[in-house]
Order: C-alpha cells, then sequence, then structure tokens
C-alpha cells in the first residue's frame, strides 16, 4: 500500500487546464516565497531530497488532498524543520527565541545562491551492486508496491506499476536508493533502469495498443521473468 | 521509521497559506538560518533566468546540427552542460526525440520532477492531481485537452519521472521551417512542446 501521493492512472480528477504560453512561473509571491524558503532550509544540510520528498507525502491524506501545491511544500517543510530538531513547536507556535541558532553558520547567503543552483545534487554513484539486466530483457515489478526497509516508507515505485511486466530501455548507471536514503540508512546505489511497459499491460482499457509507459526503477524493484 | 503523527507541526503556524510563509520565513530570518536576500536571489534566477527559452535553444540546435543531435540523444547532459545549463534538478538529462511513429511525453505521477535548468519551474497544469493521475492511462485524452490530435499510426510513450533522470522531448521540426537560422527556428519551440503536450509552432 503507498500513499494519497501514488496517483498515476487515477480516475475522477477532471480535465487538465493548459495555462496560456504568457502565465507567470509564480502566480502569487508566496509561491515564489514558498519555493524559494524550502530551496534555502534545504542548503542547511538537514535532509535529502528523498526525505524531503518523504515529508510531502506523509502529509495527511486530507491535507494533500485540500492543500495546494505550494502549500504542501511549505507545511512539510515546517514538519521537517520540527522533525530534523531545527525549530521547535514552540518556535513554530509563535514562542521563538532570537538567540543565534547553531545552524547559523550554514545559512545559505545571497552571493552563493547561483554556485549552490548550480551543483545541484547529483544522484549517480559508484556501486558494487551489478546490473543484472541487460537492455531487452524482460522483468517485472515487485508486488505490492512497497518500501520493503521500512513499513510505510518512502518509495518511488507506483502503485500502477506493481506487478506489471516490462522490458528493460536502457541503463542509467548507479543511483542512490530513495527506500533507504529516505530514512537515514545510507545511499545504498544500485542499477536503475528505464523499463519500458505496453499500455495494455498496465491498464484494462488502454486507448491505442501500440502506446507505452516508461518508468525509471531501481533493480530492488524488479524480478526477472 | 516514518513519522505518522496526525498533530503535524505545520498546524501550529497560521492556515492561510501566504501567511503560513510569511511566518515560517520571518522565524527562520531572526534566527540566521535563511537570507531574504538569497530568497529573493533564487526567485529572481527562475522567474529571469531559467525558464523554456534554454530548452527551446536545445531544440533548436538539435534540428539545425546533426552532429549536436547525435550527441544530444547519446549523453543529453555533457551535450546541454556543453551550452551552460545545468544545474538543481537538471543532473542526469536524457533527451527523447519525436518520429512519425513515436510521440514522447513526460510527467512525474509522484511528484513534480521536471528539467528545471532547461524549462524553469513547472507550469500548474504539470503539477495538478489532473494530469499526473491520468497522462499515463490516457495520453491521447489528455493531449485533445491541449488541442493535439496524433495519427492513429502514432504510438504514445509515457516517461514517468520516478528517479532523478529528467526526461527533454525533442518535437519533430515542423513543416516549412527549412533553411530557417538558429534564432527563427528557437521560436517555434514551446515549452509544451519540449514536455509533449504540445508540438513545435509552423512557422507562419
Amino acid at each position: 500500500m503507498t500513499r494519497v501521493h501514488d496517483m498515476g492512472g487515477r480516475f475522477g480528477d477532471g480535465p487538465v487546464k493548459p495555462d496560456d504560453a504568457d502565465a507567470p512561473t509564480f502566480t502569487t509571491d508566496w509561491h515564489a516565497r514558498a519555493l524559494a524558503v524550502t530551496l534555502a532550509c534545504g542548503a542547511l544540510g538537514q535532509w535529502n531530497i528523498d526525505i524531503s520528498r518523504h515529508a510531502r507525502e506523509r502529509l495527511s491524506p486530507r491535507d494533500y488532498t485540500g492543500f495546494s501545491y505550494y502549500e504542501k511544500w511549505i507545511s512539510a517543510l515546517a514538519d521537517l524543520l520540527v522533525e530534523r530538531g531545527v525549530l521547535t513547536k514552540a518556535d513554530l507556535a509563535g514562542q521563538a527565541d532570537d538567540t543565534a541558532h547553531p545552524l547559523a553558520s550554514k545559512m545559505l547567503e545571497a552571493n552563493a545562491v547561483a554556485s549552490a543552483l548550480a551543483l545541484g545534487g547529483p544522484a549517480e554513484r559508484d556501486s558494487k551492486v551489478r546490473a543484472n539486466f541487460s537492455i531487452g530483457q524482460a522483468v517485472s515489478c515487485r508486488h505490492p508496491a512497497a518500501n520493503h526497509l521500512v513499513n510505510g516508507g518512502h518509495t518511488r515505485l507506483p502503485a500502477y506499476a506493481a506487478g506489471a511486466r516490462g522490458y528493460i530501455l536502457r541503463l542509467h548507471g548507479s543511483h542512490v536508493l530513495p527506500d533507504s536514503n529516505a530514512h537515514d540508512l545510507g545511499e545504498a546505489p544500485e542499477p536503475l533502469y528505464a523499463v519500458r511497459f505496453a499500455a495494455s499491460e498496465l491498464w484494462a482499457h488502454p486507448e491505442h495498443a501500440d502506446d507505452q509507459v516508461i518508468l525509471d526503477l531501481w533493480q530492488c524493484y524488479l524480478v526477472p521473468l | 521509521m516514518p513519522h505518522d503523527d496526525p498533530d503535524h507541526p505545520h498546524a501550529l503556524l497560521p492556515p492561510d497559506p501566504a501567511l503560513r510563509v510569511k511566518a515560517l520565513e520571518t522565524i527562520l530570518t531572526r534566527k540566521g538560518l535563511i537570507d531574504p536576500a538569497a530568497l529573493d536571489e533564487i526567485i529572481d534566477t527562475y522567474q529571469n533566468k531559467i525558464g523554456p527559452q534554454n530548452g527551446a535553444q536545445v531544440v533548436a540546435r538539435a534540428w539545425h546540427d546533426p552532429e549536436f543531435r547525435a550527441a544530444l540523444l547519446q549523453d543529453a547532459t555533457a551535450a546541454v552542460t556543453d551550452l551552460g545549463y545545468f544545474g538543481r534538478q537538471g543532473e542526469h538529462m536524457v533527451a527523447v526525440e519525436n518520429t512519425p511513429d513515436l510521440h514522447n511525453m513526460v510527467v512525474c505521477t509522484l511528484c513534480s520532477c521536471y528539467p528545471w535548468p532547461l524549462l524553469g519551474i513547472p507550469p500548474a497544469w504539470y503539477k495538478s492531481d489532473a494530469y499526473r493521475a491520468r497522462v499515463v492511462r490516457e495520453p491521447r485524452k489528455v493531449l485533445a485537452e491541449f488541442g493535439v490530435t496524433l495519427p492513429a499510426n502514432t504510438a504514445v510513450r509515457v516517461w514517468d519521472s520516478t528517479a532523478e533522470v529528467r526526461y527533454l522531448v525533442i518535437p519533430m521540426r515542423p513543416e516549412g521551417s527549412e533553411g530557417l537560422d538558429l534564432d527563427a527556428l528557437v521560436a517555434l519551440v514551446t515549452r509544451d512542446s519540449m514536455i509533449g503536450t504540445g508540438l513545435a509552432q509552423v512557422p507562419k
């Protein structure tokens, strides 16, 4: 069982509403601010991208569904700041003291923004885990779609692909395993593949016999056929 | 272990989202954990410096220069880095090319992964539940909502960005664009054509 964010294939969401070509990047100032605060807090180095994704996914289903996109970001960020010990609940409740914070030396300064954004966070690593699958090989996704290390933990295997049969399309090298990295269990890099699935393998009523879906999947998500 | 505490700390902040952001920014600033000037710099970067104009340069060059196209399809990360496009949310790039037989589209069903250095911050529809939920299951109906109808003999390939690999669609070069220079080609490349929800513009 996965969480509310895992919505690929779901029915009932209605039409997609394209924007105008000249739509602004941020429709309101607080959207921009929410993104910037989130990125700046990431620079404090108290979590990784998998931990931050999992924080958004752990919003209650009611919050996840009811919140707008950047409300999810800012609310999950507040949760994460408390969970990682950066802030306290008293801080959030308006009882913050202004004494120097031990992490203040890590604050992202304006003149370091360009280099921090340019650096990014590459996920490819050297790994001792051998690639077990070759291009074109038939595989199936493990079932159910779930983190096998932590009950209820983060995974990047969507439920719609669990148990589905596909074919290895390409090998991306070895990448950090989110199922481990989201839970402070280490990066555990292993081979990552693009895997091709026929739409008819995933959906009871595919739109077209030749349509396909490609997912990036770690080796431990896959079972040989 | 995941913490499924029903009393999430975020509920201690004001419920109005604009006030919630402001309150958190104020707390963090007073503690010396964030610099408001750095926030301005981040916003300026994604509002004014990084956006789909970057990806359009890549696509136009791929149309214009066969050697660049080959390098892009071989190792997109290296090819776009050479043009100066790299960084956060574009660390591992793959370019996928549309042909008369195959139309590529990109989504992130689990969150909102998107190639920031080439396309900027994703539009609201890309992050919407409707797009995330539906495009993997009914890409042709979603395309119709963007005003795009594909020939019946064109297969659709939807890339679900489930890892840190980011995909850029190279749309088909439009008819009537033969002989155009690089700048004229750039103007034909729309953001949506690089996500796969649109086609490149036909020259007027």
